[in-house]
């Protein structure tokens, strides 16, 4: 699959943000983060700008953008609606929030309930993110177990080196935060590694003669396209990307999105104020950074059945 | 709305049976599909560069050529490739505006353009590569089977089948209600073996490929009437006389 | 709901007219459909009897083509050098006073220096008797380098041919057997027919190197190398022989086969038929052994046995010495086998299917009557149908492999019998067909006594001068090829710059892209095109006209163009005295009508040629008074009469009512329109089979002008008009070839057909040039005119070299590679595509798809250009010089020209292949399409 930059845009930035606001609602009603109003404010704000960032990028991707709103009305049905939904619902705990928060100058019981429901909500729009590529099964890369674990434990681990930079700059104690990143990171490069393995072991079901049904008579090799030249099939799901080169990003992905984000955070966790600062933002860029790789890959590993026809494999 | 229509027992389920087995390849389905459809409901069916460098364009219907097999049991197929009006089509499931649909009536399976998008999930949902994005209008497009030819009373009744199949030199596609077993299409499917393209995808699709066959040669050696021996004793003239006698008193 | 956002029942336009398709030579029958002035919807005519309501590609990317922006718009008038693109526009009045003063001049002083040749001409019957009129010989349409060994064999063998002009019947065989068909100018009618065949469950067996489009759809696919049908339909012939599974019956009835031949070594007579006294072709009755007239009431040749006539010769039956020729051992299958790079056991097999098909006797309940009298309470007929085209003819040995295919027939006794091969109205003719070119009594201000393209009966018809030098420019006719029946357009624009035999001063070229994929060497066309005399400075061919609809290649080295219309902006004419569209029920023919109006300043050609012949004062262009006769090509469609009674139409002629003769009726054209612009008259079904010896049938076409007598046309195994040619290249008789040609005359005008390698096997060396290189028409694209189809263009703008897997490892060749492909003329670098279904010692590609940079409004990037190619690169025109003379490559009866003779050797191309070569410089369009090309954009 060809990949679609404001959708890797999306969902890397809003895939942390909602992490961030997951872990926010989640861990202030414990009082496990610090519950000054502007730390709670700015880490909001963070967490909604990284949202709705991805959120407008991802409406660059549509044809008729100013038609966007139409996407939420077939929740019943689609997991790109009910994405848009759950993006759209999760605002309302997320916004109250934030306004009880700011309001009371502190997170109150009903600040710590909306905070769950916003964390709820954060967690239900990863599901569904995830669920638009998990139920596609023309994609085996896609469809695919380990897609929903990666995309909830990137977010999470996203979001928690956010929340870990966000505490280190209100100069709260971060070794939770850190902590979480650490355990949540370790847990998506094991999801990580074992989606990887999944997609480079299971064949594809489909095949060029399951496609053409013409296996009966052999082998089955495509001869000529319909078209000379490329089409928006070929364009859109004929992506290539060559098995070496792939690996090789795997592994910058790996250690530009895991391995130096973790030990920066191991080092915050270790060293004092400013430089743990350093250390916690340079991890968080260093992970979205690796985060949009990974993304990147996700698509450009994907094979489409549609490629079968054109003499590829899926 | 993009949820499915509930199945009902005996519904129609209009759709077409393609003939891989004299299919020629020629492409008259798919450039009188586009013809047809480039003035009717999904108008325009764009071409992008077409006198440049990159030709290309939007078709809801596109020939592939293949080899299958090897040796004698070889065999080129011509393979043209449109919707198949799915029974499950997650192409319609989903789009998130119900701009694609399948209708209840005969499972024609649409995209009504004012409503999409142009998000293209449906096409990354359809196995068979039938959605066609226009890149000028920024929507998705794809084969109505002609639901302005079959239901058009303003053409005689025998033309109100879709374009491709009208215009097919090699009748090699045919049209018909797959939702009832008696139909033409329903038999052709039973008697010649027809089949589901990608059937583990899931998606039931409602058009059918007939596979192509083989007459076999039966026909016993010849044998050689006159034994090289009689070319010894007289050469070919005896021989004939020997044979025309004999032909000409049986 | 969404559902009712789309309207059902929307009408399909505001008009339908309905009119003839020209996306290729086919003519299906068309509705187009009109909206607001533009053409909305083309559909098959469900009614017409060509397409029967279908469409193909080509014809359904009409629309395309008629607002296609590489449309002409004016005539011009060039203004910079031949091929530079600089021209002026001009109106038709400085067009058509430029044309007359040229032409006038050359006819007033010698009308042998016109050259007026036409390609995809479908209005032949006039073009051809303007050129009688104006007085020139040299004229031909593209016949010569299309198919006219397959014309000239069929005609000389059964009096009607393959080629459109005969069709399998569909309905009743068991078995078919195709011979080298892509397309065919049947192209739909092929298709539908298949399509029958297999819904009958009828067996197909195709005979092709490359496993395509039909042969796809074969049950069985001969791959055989190119050249060797011959061998391998002689092989066959061997087998049915040597098992006598023949047709005695039908022979002897319907065939020469019991002709008596007079044997005679050395004598002026070897070889031609016994005859009597009055000239009576002899035979020896079966009954009585009296040698009796053929044909004589209540007599049966003997198929055999040796006659001393009353000249104390002896004679020996046509049947004997056919049988006698392939029964030699030679022709065994095992002989043969490795030639033709297939089996032994395959031909065998073949033959075997062959003759237990054709002896499962098919029955029509259709009494009949023969030529004789004899009533018929059936018809019985052998279900086995044969087909062939290009991919036999195309050779120079194509010829005599299409006579080796119709002496098969006649063998098995399926020629237009139920289930076998038919003849197509107005066919058959009578055969050995005599017809003189005319050309030998050319005088300035005078028509030729007779139209210039005939078919010769021995030396006496051919035009040569007393040392046998050729007196038409493209030699056909002369001792080169002396049934170059279709002329040789592939050798006019060499001939006309070397001035052989004799320089002419206008080439006037109607609808051939000669500058390009028409022509062999194209890039050596162009040269001579733009070769200048050094003394003179002038072009070596000084002026060339040119007619064209859109910017081709050859626009740009015009002098003069006039623009034509699309084919749905005119009236034309599918006369049964061209090419028909006539069916094995009866004869058909057609028109074109206008259903736009252009929006360019240009006009029908068929137009202008008329009113040119007015201006030029050409005898049956002008009335007594010296003004023109007709007003347009419309009003000569009308009024035209070839002979009495006989015009370009044959429907609804006199007062509305009669078929084939009447008298020109004035609102015949308005019938045509009211009917679908087609007539059509059917026979009844006793006419249906057997034609050439069916009273009914032939009283039917006596009456309709197809034929002028209701006699029986003898179906000829031995083809004596070959032989008085050989008897000639033997030194018998006053008209001689010239000694270095005597021995080639001798040997290829065989009565009996023969196999012999293609000459360009002979050309180059085998080894150094060790595979075929070939082409086949792709369905959607029609030659070059398609690639100014947005849509069309959009499934083939580029091609590929397709090889066999072996071919392409042995050469350490990867799917994709790029490869130099040389002959010993030329070469060609392109992509490769490997693919199973092509012969291992075969590479081909399609036809006509690279393109000259610049032309047809492409954008000079386009993949036409850059990854495009033609393979006429490789196809020499010529045959190395031999005595200081120059033959044609092509075949050495007709002339026609040997496209898949073509030797090639193939190795790896540099790494940094950009794209295809060669790649000559771009063409500039004329500004006038361009201006109008931004307009539309914009
Ligand atoms: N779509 C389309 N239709 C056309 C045309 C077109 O350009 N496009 N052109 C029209 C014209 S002008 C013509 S003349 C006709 C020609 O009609 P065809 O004769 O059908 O066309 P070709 O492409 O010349 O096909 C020749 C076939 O013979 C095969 N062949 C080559 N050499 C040999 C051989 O030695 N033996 C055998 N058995 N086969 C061989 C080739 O593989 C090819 O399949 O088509 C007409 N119809
Ligand atoms: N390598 C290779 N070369 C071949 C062949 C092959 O098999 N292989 N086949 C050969 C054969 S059989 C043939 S018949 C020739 C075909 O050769 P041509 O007869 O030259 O056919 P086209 O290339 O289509 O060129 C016809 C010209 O007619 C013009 N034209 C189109 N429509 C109209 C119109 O309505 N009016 C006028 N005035 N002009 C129009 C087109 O623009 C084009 O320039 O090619 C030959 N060349
Ligand atoms: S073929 Fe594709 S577009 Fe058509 S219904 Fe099935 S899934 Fe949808
Ligand atoms: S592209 Fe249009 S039709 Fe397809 S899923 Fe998106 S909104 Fe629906
Ligand atoms: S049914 Fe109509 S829209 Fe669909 S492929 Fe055929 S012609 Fe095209
Ligand atoms: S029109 Fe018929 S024969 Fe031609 S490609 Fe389409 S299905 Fe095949
Ligand atoms: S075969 Fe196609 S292009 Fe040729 S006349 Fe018929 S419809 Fe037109
Ligand atoms: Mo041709």
């Amino acid at each position: 699959m060809t990949p679609a930059l404001s959708v890797i845009l999306f969902t890397t930035a809003s895939g942390a943000g909602y992490g961030l606001l997951a872990l926010l609602g989640l861990l202030v009603p414990f009082g496990l983060l610090p519950a000054t109003v502007w730390f709670g404010l700015a880490t909001l704000v963070l967490a909604l700008a990284l949202i709705s960032g991805g959120l407008l990028s991802s409406t660059l991707h549509l044809g008729h953008p100013e038609r966007a709103w139409r996407a939420v009305t077939q929740w019943r049905s689609s997991w790109l609606a009910r994405e848009g939904l759950a993006a759209l619902l999760t605002y309302l705990p997320a916004l109250a929030f934030g306004a009880t928060w700011f309001l009371a100058r502190r997170p109150t019981p009903p600040a710590a309930a909306l905070g769950v429901l916003a964390a709820a909500g954060a967690i239900v729009t990863l599901f569904c993110t995830s669920m638009i590529y998990a139920s596609l099964r023309p994609v085996r890369q896609w469809r695919n177990a380990w897609v929903t674990p990666n995309f909830l434990l990137l977010g999470g681990y996203s979001g928690a080196l956010s929340l870990a930079a966000m505490t280190h700059l209100f100069h709260a104690g971060a070794s939770l935060p850190c902590a979480l990143s650490l355990l949540l990171g370790l847990a998506a490069i094991i999801a990580k590694l074992f989606y990887w393995r999944s997609i480079d072991r299971t064949p594809s079901v489909s095949t060029a003669e399951t496609a053409t049904g013409l296996g009966h008579l052999g082998r089955v090799r495509a001869l000529d396209a319909p078209h000379t030249e490329e089409n928006y099939l070929m364009r859109e799901m004929g992506f290539r990307i060559a098995r070496k080169h792939a690996r090789r990003l795997r592994g910058l992905a790996l250690i530009i999105g895991f391995v130096i984000p973790l030990a920066l955070a191991i080092a915050a966790l270790i060293l004092g104020a400013l430089p743990a600062l350093a250390a916690a933002v340079m991890a968080a860029l260093l992970a979205l950074t690796g985060i949009f790789i990974e993304r990147w890959l996700f698509f450009a590993e994907a094979t489409h059945t549609v490629m079968l026809y054109y003499g590829r494999a899926a | 709305m993009t949820s499915l229509p509930a199945p009902r027992p005996g519904a129609k389920k209009l759709g077409l049976v393609i003939d891989l087995d004299t299919c020629v390849g020629c492409h008259a389905c798919a450039v009188n599909c586009k013809e047809w459809n480039k003035g009717g409901p999904p108008a325009p069916l764009p071409d992008y560069d077409p006198q440049g460098a990159k030709p290309d364009g939007v078709w809801f219907n596109r020939i592939h050529t293949y080899e299958a097999g090897d040796g004698a049991a070889g065999r080129t197929v011509h393979f043209p490739r449109s919707c198949l009006h799915c029974e499950e089509p997650a192409c319609v499931t989903v789009c998130p505006t119900g701009a694609s649909y399948k209708r209840a009536e005969d499972g024609i399976v649409l995209v009504n353009t004012d409503l999409c998008i142009g998000c293209k999930l449906c096409s990354w949902a359809c196995p068979y590569g039938a959605r066609e994005f226009d890149e000028d209008a920024g929507v998705m497009k794809k084969c109505t089977l002609c639901i302005d030819r079959i239901y058009n009373d303003t053409i005689p009744e025998a033309q109100r089948v879709p374009a491709c199949v009208a215009t097919c030199p090699a009748h090699a596609r045919h049209f018909g209600d797959l939702g009832d077993p008696e139909s033409a299409v329903s038999k052709l499917v039973r008697s010649r073996g027809g089949y589901d393209l990608m059937p583990e995808m899931g998606y039931r699709p409602v058009n059918k490929y007939l596979p192509p066959r083989k007459t076999a040669c039966r026909a016993p050696a010849l044998a050689e009437a006159a034994p090289d021996g009689a070319k010894e004793n007289g050469g070919v003239g005896e021989r004939l006389l020997a044979w025309l006698d004999r032909a000409l008193s049986s | 709901m969404p559902g009712e956002t789309i309207a059902l029942s929307n009408p399909i336009g505001d008009t339908v007219k309905a009119t003839t398709c020209y996306m290729c030579a086919c003519r299906c029958g068309i509705h187009v459909h009109l909206k607001d002035g533009r053409v909305r919807y083309i559909e098959g005519n469900p009614d017409h009897p060509v397409n029967r309501g279908v469409l193909c590609g080509k014809g359904s990317a009409g629309i395309m083509q008629h607002y296609s922006p590489a449309r002409l718009r004016s005539p011009l008038i060039r203004v910079g050098e031949r091929g530079e693109g600089r021209f002026r526009e001009i109106g038709w009045d400085e067009a058509l006073d430029i044309a007359t003063g040229w032409l006038a001049r050359i006819r007033a002083t010698d009308p042998r220096r016109l050259a007026f040749f036409t390609g995809r001409d479908q209005s032949q019957a006039l073009t051809g008797f303007w050129a009688k009129e104006f007085g020139t010989p040299n004229f031909a349409a593209h016949g010569g380098f299309c198919s006219v060994n397959m014309g000239a064999a069929g005609l000389y063998s059964v009096g009607g041919s393959f080629w459109e002009f005969g069709e399998p019947d569909w309905e009743h065989a068991r078995l078919f057997l195709l011979f080298g068909v892509a397309e065919d100018h049947d192209s739909n009618p092929i298709k539908i027919g298949l399509s029958r065949l297999k819904a009958r469950g009828a067996r197909i067996i195709s005979i092709n190197p490359v496993r395509t489009g039909y042969s796809a759809v074969a049950d069985e696919w001969v791959g055989l190398r190119p050249g060797t049908d011959g061998l391998f339909i002689l092989s066959i012939i061997h087998l049915l022989l040597a098992a006598e599974r023949v047709d005695l019956d039908f022979l002897s009835r319907y065939t020469n086969g019991g002709w008596l031949v007079v044997r005679d070594p050395g004598g002026a007579g070897d070889g031609l038929f016994a005859r009597d006294a009055e000239g009576r072709v002899l035979i020896q009755d079966r009954a009585s052994r009296e040698l009796v007239e053929a044909g004589r009431p209540g007599t049966a040749p003997r198929l055999a046995g040796e006659v001393r006539l009353a000249d104390g010769k002896t004679a020996l039956p046509v049947f004997q010495l056919l049988a006698e020729r392939y029964l030699d051992p030679a022709y065994a299958p095992e002989a043969v086998a490795a030639r033709c790079g297939i089996t032994a056991e395959t031909i065998r097999r073949i033959a075997a299917e062959i003759a237990e098909a054709a002896s499962a006797t098919i029955t029509l309940p259709h009494a009949w009557t023969d030529s004789e009298g004899v009533r018929h309470a059936e018809m019985h007929g052998r279900p086995v149908a044969m087909h062939a085209m290009r991919g036999i003819s195309a050779h120079s040995n194509g010829f005599q492999t299409c006579r080796a295919l119709h002496v098969l027939q006649m063998l098995i006794g399926a020629v237009d019998t139920p289930g076998s091969w038919r003849y197509k109205a107005p066919y058959p003719r009578p055969t050995p067909p005599h017809a003189p070119p005319g050309g030998k009594d050319v005088r300035p201000e005078t028509p030729l006594s007779a139209m210039p393209l005939g078919m010769p009966s021995g030396p006496e018809d051919l035009l040569v001068d007393r040392e046998g030098a050729p007196q038409r420019i493209d030699h056909a006719f002369s001792w080169e090829a002396p049934l170059g029946l279709h002329g040789l357009m592939h050798t006019v624009i060499a001939n006309a710059h070397a001035g052989d035999p004799y320089p002419i001063d206008t080439l006037f070229l109607y609808m051939a892209n000669m500058a390009w994929n028409s022509s062999p060497e194209p890039m050596e066309t162009a040269r001579l095109l733009t070769d200048k005399d050094e003394r003179t400075g002038e072009y070596r061919i000084p002026h060339l006209i040119y007619a064209d609809a859109y910017f081709s290649e050859t626009v740009a080295y015009a002098d003069l163009v006039l623009p034509d219309t699309t084919y749905l902006e005119r009236f034309d004419c599918i006369s049964i005295l061209d090419r028909p569209i006539g069916s094995a029920e009866g004869p058909a023919d057609a028109i074109r009508q206008p259903v736009v109006a252009p929006d360019r300043d240009v006009r029908p050609f068929q137009d202008v040629l008329i009113d040119l012949g007015g201006r030029l004062g050409l005898p049956a262009f002008v009335k007594p008074d010296g003004t023109a006769r007709y007003a347009s090509y419309a009003d000569y469609i009308v009024h035209h009469e070839r002979r009495p009674g006989i015009g370009p139409l044959a429907g609804w002629r006199g007062n509305g009512t009669q078929s084939g003769r009447g008298a020109p009726n004035p609102s015949q054209l308005e019938h045509y329109i009211a009917n679908g612009c087609f007539w059509r008259h059917e026979l009844p079904p006793e006419a249906h089979y057997f034609k050439f010896a069916n009273r009914d049938y032939l009283e039917a076409a006596t009456a309709l002008g197809l034929i002028e007598k209701p006699e029986r046309i003898t179906l000829q195994l031995y083809a004596e008009p070959l032989q008085r040619f050989r008897l000639a290249g033997l030194g018998h008789g006053d008209i001689l070839p010239p000694p270095d040609l005597r021995e080639r005359v001798a040997r290829y005008c065989d009565p009996l057909p023969f196999w012999y390698p293609p000459f360009e096997q002979e050309a180059a060396d085998e080894a150094e040039f060790p595979l075929s290189a070939i082409t086949q028409r792709p369905m959607p694209m029609y030659h070059s005119w398609g690639s100014q189809n947005a849509w069309l263009r959009q499934i083939h703008a580029r091609n590929f070299l397709y090889i066999a897997p072996g071919t392409a490892r042995a050469l350490g060749l990867e799917d994709g590679e790029w490869v130099k492909v040389s002959s010993r003329s030329g070469s060609v670098t392109c992509p490769v595509r490997i693919m199973e279904g092509v012969n291992p010692l075969t590479v081909w590609t399609w036809n006509a798809i690279g393109k000259r940079a610049g032309a047809w409004m492409l954008a000079p990037d386009a993949p036409e250009s850059r990854q495009g190619f033609l393979l006429n690169h490789v196809i020499a025109t010529f045959l190395p010089r031999r005595n200081g003379r120059r033959l044609p490559s092509s075949d050495p009866v007709t002339g026609q020209a040997a496209w898949y003779d073509a030797r090639v050797r193939i190795e790896k191309a540099a790494r940094d292949t950009a794209g295809t070569l060669p790649h000559p410089p771009d063409l500039r369009p004329p500004e006038g399409l361009l201006a109008a090309m931004k307009r539309a954009r914009a």
